[in-house]
C-alpha cells in the first residue's frame, strides 16, 4: 500500500518536473544559448505565470499573460527572461464632447464612419491590438558589495515597435543595510499608426467615404505614415534597513521624453458659443516632456503581518502633478496561505494644453499652439480597491488570485461650460474590474 | 528652494543618519522573507505599471517608467 502511494507520489513529482523540463528547454532553446551555463543546482529555474483579465464597462477589455523566467546561478548570477503577449478590444474615447444631437466620426483609418447618438461621450469602437514583449536582463555581483545589472526590452503591436536597453549599478554599505544605486534606460519606440499620422488642428474629413475624391481629400489631412519618440530614464535609489522589522526605499527619477508624444487617435470638439459641435481638430502635444518622480517605500513586518506603503510625486513640464499612495497589508492564513487587501490612490492635475473642447469663437481668431481633450492628461483622481489570496499548493508551489476594483473618476479643472454642455457629462467616470491569477513554480 | 535642493537635503540627512540604523547579519530572519521583498511580487507589479501607464499621465517611480508600449 505505502510502496503505491509512494509510486503514485513519484509519477506526479515526476509529472511536475517533466512540465518544469519542458518550459526549460523551452526558455533555453527560444533565448539560445544564453541559458545553457553549467550550474552546480539542477533545478534552479524558477516560474512565474501569470494571466490578467482587464475590462472597463462599455470600453476597453484586455488579457495580458505572462511567463516570467529566473535562473540564479552559483555565484549569484541572476538571469530572468520574461514574456507578455496582451490583447486589447473595445471602445475608447475619441476626444470629443457630448452632444445633444447625433454625431458622426472617421474612423482613424479613414475608411468608413461611425455614429453616436445623442448624450453619449464619443468612443471609437474600432481599438483592438495585440502586443508580444520580451524582456532580458542579467544581474551579478562585480566585486565585494557592488552588483551590475542590465537588460535589453522589445516590444511589438500591430502599428508599435519598441526597443530599450537599460543597466543599474548597486553598491552596500554598512554590512548591507544601505544600498544605493544609480540606472539608466533608454528606449526607442516607432508608431505607424492605422491611417497614418493626422496634421495637427486639421478638420476631421467626414462625409461619403466611397466618393472617388476621399481618398485624396483624407490624405490631405495626413503628414505622414510613421513617426518615432525615444525615452531617456535615470533613476537614483537609496535603500535602507531601519530595524530588523521595517526597510525603507528612496528613489527619485528623471525621465526625458522627445519625440512624437502626440495621440493621432484623439481629436478635440469645436464648439460655437451655445456649445454645439462645428469641427472636429486633431490634436496637438509638445515633443518633449520631462518628468521627475520622488517615490518613497517601506516595508513592516508586524509579528505575523506585513505592510507594504508607497507614496510617489511626480511632476513634469507640461504642469502635470500627481500623487500616488499604494499600499498592501498581507495577512498569513493557515497552512502558508495569505490574503492581502491592496487600496490605491491616485490623483494629478491637467496638463496646460489640456482643453475638454475648444471654443470657436477663439480657435478662428488664434489656434493654440498645443491641445488634447485626452481625460488621461486632465484632472482626475482614481482609485483601486483589491484582494489577493495566494496559497500553497504541491511542492511549495504557489497560486494566487487576485481580484481589484479600479474607479477613475475625471474632474473639471474650471473650464466654463457654454449652455448645451452643461447638460452633458464631459467627465465621465470610469469602473474597471482587474481579475489575475499567478501560478509561480 | 527648488524640489532638487529639498532632495539633496533629505539624502545628505539620511545618509549622514543611516550609519547607525540596521541590523547584524543574523537579524535578518524577517527581511529575508519573499514578503518583505521592496518588489515582493513583480509580476503584479508589471500588471500594474502597464495598467496605470495606459490609464493615466504618471510612469515609474519605483522603476524606470520609460516606453515600451503605444498605450498611451
Amino acid at each position: 500500500m505505502q510502496l503505491t502511494t509512494n509510486k503514485k507520489q513519484n509519477k506526479k513529482t515526476e509529472q511536475k518536473i517533466n512540465i518544469k523540463a519542458a518550459l526549460t528547454l523551452a526558455t533555453t532553446a527560444l533565448f539560445g544559448g544564453v541559458a545553457q551555463a553549467d550550474t552546480p543546482e539542477e533545478d534552479s529555474w524558477e516560474f512565474d505565470t501569470a494571466f490578467l483579465l482587464y475590462s472597463e464597462v462599455d470600453r476597453v477589455s484586455a488579457g495580458e499573460a505572462i511567463l516570467n523566467a529566473k535562473k540564479t546561478f552559483s555565484d549569484e548570477e541572476v538571469l530572468n527572461l520574461k514574456l507578455t503577449i496582451d490583447a486589447l478590444t473595445g471602445a475608447s474615447a475619441n476626444g470629443a464632447v457630448a452632444q445633444p444631437n447625433v454625431q458622426t466620426f472617421t474612423r482613424p483609418s479613414g475608411n468608413g464612419q461611425y455614429d453616436v447618438v445623442a448624450g453619449d461621450t464619443p468612443l471609437d469602437d474600432t481599438f483592438h491590438d495585440t502586443r508580444v514583449q520580451l524582456n532580458a536582463q542579467w544581474t551579478q555581483p562585480i566585486a565585494t558589495d557592488y552588483s551590475a545589472s542590465a537588460g535589453v526590452h522589445i516590444s511589438k503591436e500591430y502599428d508599435y515597435l519598441s526597443i530599450g536597453i537599460n543597466g543599474n549599478l548597486g553598491i552596500d554599505f554598512n554590512q548591507k543595510n544601505t544600498t544605493f544605486s544609480i540606472g539608466a534606460s533608454y528606449f526607442q519606440d516607432t508608431f505607424t499608426p492605422e491611417g497614418g499620422i493626422p496634421k495637427p488642428f486639421a478638420s476631421m474629413l467626414i462625409g461619403d467615404s466611397s466618393s472617388p475624391s476621399w481618398d485624396d481629400d483624407f490624405a490631405q489631412t495626413r503628414i505622414g505614415t510613421e513617426d518615432d519618440k525615444t525615452t531617456t530614464d535615470m533613476l537614483l535609489g537609496f535603500t535602507q534597513v531601519i530595524n530588523r522589522r521595517m526597510i525603507i526605499q528612496f528613489n527619485y527619477s528623471y525621465s526625458m521624453v522627445d519625440g512624437y508624444l502626440t495621440d493621432p487617435f484623439k481629436i478635440l470638439s469645436i464648439v460655437n458659443n451655445e456649445g454645439l459641435a462645428q469641427d472636429y481638430v486633431y490634436e496637438q502635444r509638445p515633443d518633449q516632456r520631462i518628468k521627475q518622480s520622488a517615490y518613497v517605500q517601506s516595508m513592516y513586518h508586524f509579528d505575523t503581518t506585513v505592510l507594504d506603503i508607497s507614496y510617489r510625486y511626480m511632476w513634469d513640464d507640461w504642469d502635470i502633478e500627481s500623487h500616488t499612495i499604494d499600499s498592501r497589508f498581507r495577512i498569513p492564513l493557515d497552512g502558508g496561505s495569505y490574503i492581502q487587501p491592496h487600496f490605491r490612490y491616485y490623483q494629478q492635475s491637467a496638463a496646460d494644453f489640456y482643453a475638454p473642447y475648444l471654443m470657436q469663437s477663439k480657435f478662428e481668431l488664434q489656434r493654440p499652439e498645443f491641445a488634447s481633450a485626452d481625460y488621461r492628461i486632465g484632472e482626475m483622481t482614481a482609485y483601486t480597491l483589491g484582494l489577493k489570496y495566494g496559497m500553497t499548493v504541491n511542492n511549495g508551489h504557489e497560486l494566487s488570485f487576485r481580484l481589484e476594483y479600479y474607479h477613475q473618476a475625471p474632474s473639471d479643472a474650471g473650464f466654463e461650460a457654454p449652455s448645451v454642455l452643461t447638460n452633458e457629462d464631459l467627465y465621465p467616470a470610469i469602473d474597471a474590474i482587474i481579475a489575475q491569477v499567478t501560478y509561480s513554480f | 528652494m527648488n524640489k532638487q535642493t529639498i532632495l539633496v537635503i533629505i539624502a545628505s540627512i539620511l545618509v549622514s543618519g543611516c550609519s547607525s540604523l540596521g541590523v547584524q547579519p543574523w537579524e535578518r530572519d524577517l527581511l529575508a522573507k519573499d514578503e518583505m521583498s521592496l518588489s515582493s511580487s513583480p509580476v503584479d507589479n508589471a500588471l500594474d505599471d502597464h495598467i496605470y501607464f495606459s490609464k493615466e499621465a504618471s510612469s515609474g517611480g519605483k522603476g524606470f517608467g520609460g516606453g515600451g508600449c503605444g498605450c498611451n
